[in-house]
């Protein structure tokens, strides 16, 4: 048989591998949903949350501003002012759900599109833009805000989130810690490591997968035959898809999962079913590998509108509170605008600080060789 | 009493034991280095007297050990891992290069890693593959790293209480044939700086400059040339980053020729580097080219051909007299 031959053999197989790993399951497992995404308020078994008007505001204005400041950094970077941006549009209620879970002595591991997140935090939007700008790889000091930098490599800070959950165990604190990471990450062997040594160690860490569908022109079948959360099954701790576009069930999942770690119990798998809206990075392009009706049908089920549907029926917000949000947006935006383009270039020495904490004498002795030679330019110049 | 003759091996047990001592935040993590005590048994008994939370018996998952390690450092723990043997340390490459050595930088010195990874390295016992390696230029090349290796029970206490001090992120290399070696450590010394290098005998014809398991065999190198009548400089390099090249430079512009020696591959191993720095800094005082004696471009043979393919006291000689041919 030849090669050739061969290959044609083989290819009716393969796609018919392909087409059944489409369909993972029989049925899609239920997702723990509080507010649907015509913005009905709906009961949940074992989770529930009650929250004021005022709350319910908070996470609606929270969504809304993370969006603004969102489709600001995605507009900076089309002006050139950014390198690259990460959007996190659609994501929204994943991430505020979330990230208004945690206490402020808890500690976050983010990827590097937890923009909700960080804001959370209380992390000022403006760090967020230095690296994708290029002035520095991160820059923000984690242990003010429990946030740490931003980690790049799909993974790998969910061993870091473990590490850090065994050090709040033994430290005998109550605090949990959570890692973010999403479908295309979930292959990865750091994630594998990260359940099976919090699992061992009864660590107090919460994983936070965002299954946004697309691990840039991947899609989750890719990357799995079963639903993510049922992955923790094998590990030893419990999994639970939560409907990633709402905010209350978010919220109400990751608020039992930490507090389920506070108690001693161990770690969590919260699977976040939601949409990646935009490109995976403001270098992708979406139209050569998905269908704008997919798009569509998630639009459908947007985190914000739900919630705004809810909050208008209820009258828990009137045009004023909206209107004034708005303002709000457009405030935030501009001092984004403004600071991205006051944001000076790094002195060009500060690529040798902080290579190490106590020094090195090469590094002291290539800063000495180059700062030389730049100065010969000067001297010429004079 | 201060001083003791031990092996290299006790030397590093007695050193992990103070660091335990000393600092609460120090922890030990590895496989098999709580009741065991470690393949080599350098955490012999610390488990049982410090308990299973301080030496910390981990899955098998290299990159899982450094990257909980990561973790526990930006916690406030200081802890000191072990990858059992050299050629198992790669599953953790990624997290030791690309998270490890730059988190420090990253946060622009906000947060520090003060994380010792150890790992018994370099050949000779007659073990089986992946069991003989030497991967140090491997970390030495990455900035934010720093790479040391003891040859002698001396250093190995001092230069791993001072690693487990360091706030840097430190690679420490530990000479496997060496382990049951016995000498001499004073533990009231006060030590010299951790990356110096050291004169371990002094000469004026010829340097040899080595590290870890490779200084006694220059040392021996350096008794049989004398014996003809040569007098040879040994260099205990001790840190192959950073490197000390002063000190190596005012031994070569003494002598005027040197060689480097290490069991590692010859081809961009750190003799290499060395060789082109020295080069640099004292072109006109060298009477021969630097030479450089290591491991080949090839994988580490089976046990049977080790004693062919690492640098040995003939072929260092035969480096000697090359360079003092010149």
């Amino acid at each position: 048989m030849t090669v050739e031959s061969t290959a044609a053999a083989r290819k009716p197989r393969a796609s018919k591998r392909a087409s059944a790993a489409k369909k993972p399951q029989s049925s899609e497992p239920q997702l723990v949903q509080l507010l649907t995404p015509e913005g009905e308020r709906v009961q949940h078994p074992e989770y529930d949350i009650d929250l004021s008007a005022e709350e319910l505001r908070g996470l609606y204005r929270d969504m809304v501003l993370t969006r603004r400041f969102d489709a600001e950094a995605t507009a900076l970077q089309r002006q050139g002012e950014l390198g690259l941006w990460a959007s996190l549009l659609g994501q929204e209620a994943a991430q505020i759900g979330s990230g208004r879970a945690l206490r402020d002595d808890d500690y976050v591991f983010p990827t590097y599109r937890e923009h909700g997140v960080a804001w959370c935090r209380g992390v000022d939007p403006t760090n967020l833009l230095g690296m994708f700008r290029g002035v520095n790889h991160g820059g923000w000091d984690p242990t003010t805000n429990n946030f740490h930098l931003y980690t790049i490599v799909i993974g790998s800070q969910t061993l870091h989130a473990t590490g850090y959950a065994m050090g709040v165990a033994m430290d005998g604190a109550d605090s949990a810690v959570i890692a973010y990471f999403g479908d295309g990450a979930s292959s990865q062997g750091d994630v594998a490591e990260s359940f099976t040594f919090s699992a061992v160690y009864n660590a107090p860490v919460v994983f936070f997968c965002q299954n946004n569908q697309w691990a840039i022109s991947e899609p989750t079948e890719r990357q799995t035959r079963v639903p993510l959360y049922q992955r923790a099954q094998g590990f030893g701790f419990p999994g639970v898809r939560v409907d990633g576009n709402d905010v209350l069930a978010c919220l109400a999942v990751t608020r039992s999962a930490l507090e389920r770690a506070r108690r001693g119990e161990g770690p969590t798998l919260v699977e976040a079913f939601t949409y990646r809206m935009g490109a995976h990075t403001t270098s992708d392009d979406p139209t050569k590998y998905r269908h704008d009706d997919e798009r569509a049908a998630w639009e459908a089920k947007d985190p914000i509108l739900r919630l705004r549907t809810y909050l208008e029926a209820e009258g828990h917000a009137d045009a004023a509170f909206f209107t004034a949000l708005d303002e709000e947006s457009d405030a935030l935006a501009k001092r984004v605008r403004e600071a991205v383009r006051a944001m000076p270039d790094p002195d060009d020495m500060a690529m040798f600080d902080n290579v190490y904490a106590d020094g090195h004498a090469l590094v002291d002795e290539e800063r000495a060789q180059f700062a030389a030679y730049q100065a010969s330019f000067a001297e010429e110049g004079n | 009493m201060a001083v003791q003759k031990l092996p290299l091996a006790k030397a590093l047990n007695e050193s992990l034991r103070k660091a335990l001592e000393t600092d609460p935040k120090v922890l030990i993590m590895g496989e098999d280095v709580g009741k065991l005590g470690g393949v080599f048994r350098i955490t012999d008994g610390l488990q049982k007297d410090f308990g299973e939370d301080r030496v910390i018996d981990t899955p098998l998952a290299e990159s899982g050990i450094v990257g909980t390690a990561i973790g526990l450092a930006l916690r406030g723990y200081r802890p000191v891992v072990e990858i059992q043997f050299d050629g198992f340390v790669f599953p953790a490459y990624d997290q030791i290069v690309t998270q490890l050595a730059k988190m420090h930088a990253r946060a622009l010195g906000k947060i520090k890693l003060p994380v010792v990874i150890r790992i018994p390295y370099g050949g000779g016992i007659g073990a089986v593959e992946h069991h003989s390696e030497s991967p140090e230029a491997l970390f030495a090349h990455v900035a934010g790293l720093k790479v040391v290796s003891p040859s002698n029970s001396s250093d190995a206490y001092w230069m791993l209480q001072q690693a487990i001090q360091s706030d840097d992120p430190v690679i420490f290399f530990e000479p496997k044939r060496r382990y049951w070696d016995k000498g001499e450590l004073d533990t009231e010394a006060i030590p010299g700086p951790l990356h110096a290098a050291r004169v371990a005998q002094a000469g004026s014809d010829l340097t040899l400059a080595a590290y870890g398991p490779m200084v006694k065999v220059c040392l021996e190198a350096a008794a049989a040339a004398a014996e003809e009548g040569k007098s040879v400089e040994v260099l205990d390099l001790r840190s192959m980053s950073p490197i000390d090249f002063d000190t190596i430079q005012t031994s070569a512009e003494k002598t005027g020729r040197l060689v480097v020696v290490h069991e590692a591959p010859v081809f961009y191993g750190s003799g290499a580097e060395i060789a082109a720095r020295i080069t640099e800094r004292c072109f006109y005082h060298l009477e021969a080219p630097v030479l450089r004696v290591g491991g080949f471009h090839a994988p580490y043979p089976p046990a049977r051909l080790e004693e062919e393919y690492l640098p040995g006291l003939d072929r260092v000689l035969d480096a000697v007299d090359r360079s003092l041919a010149y």
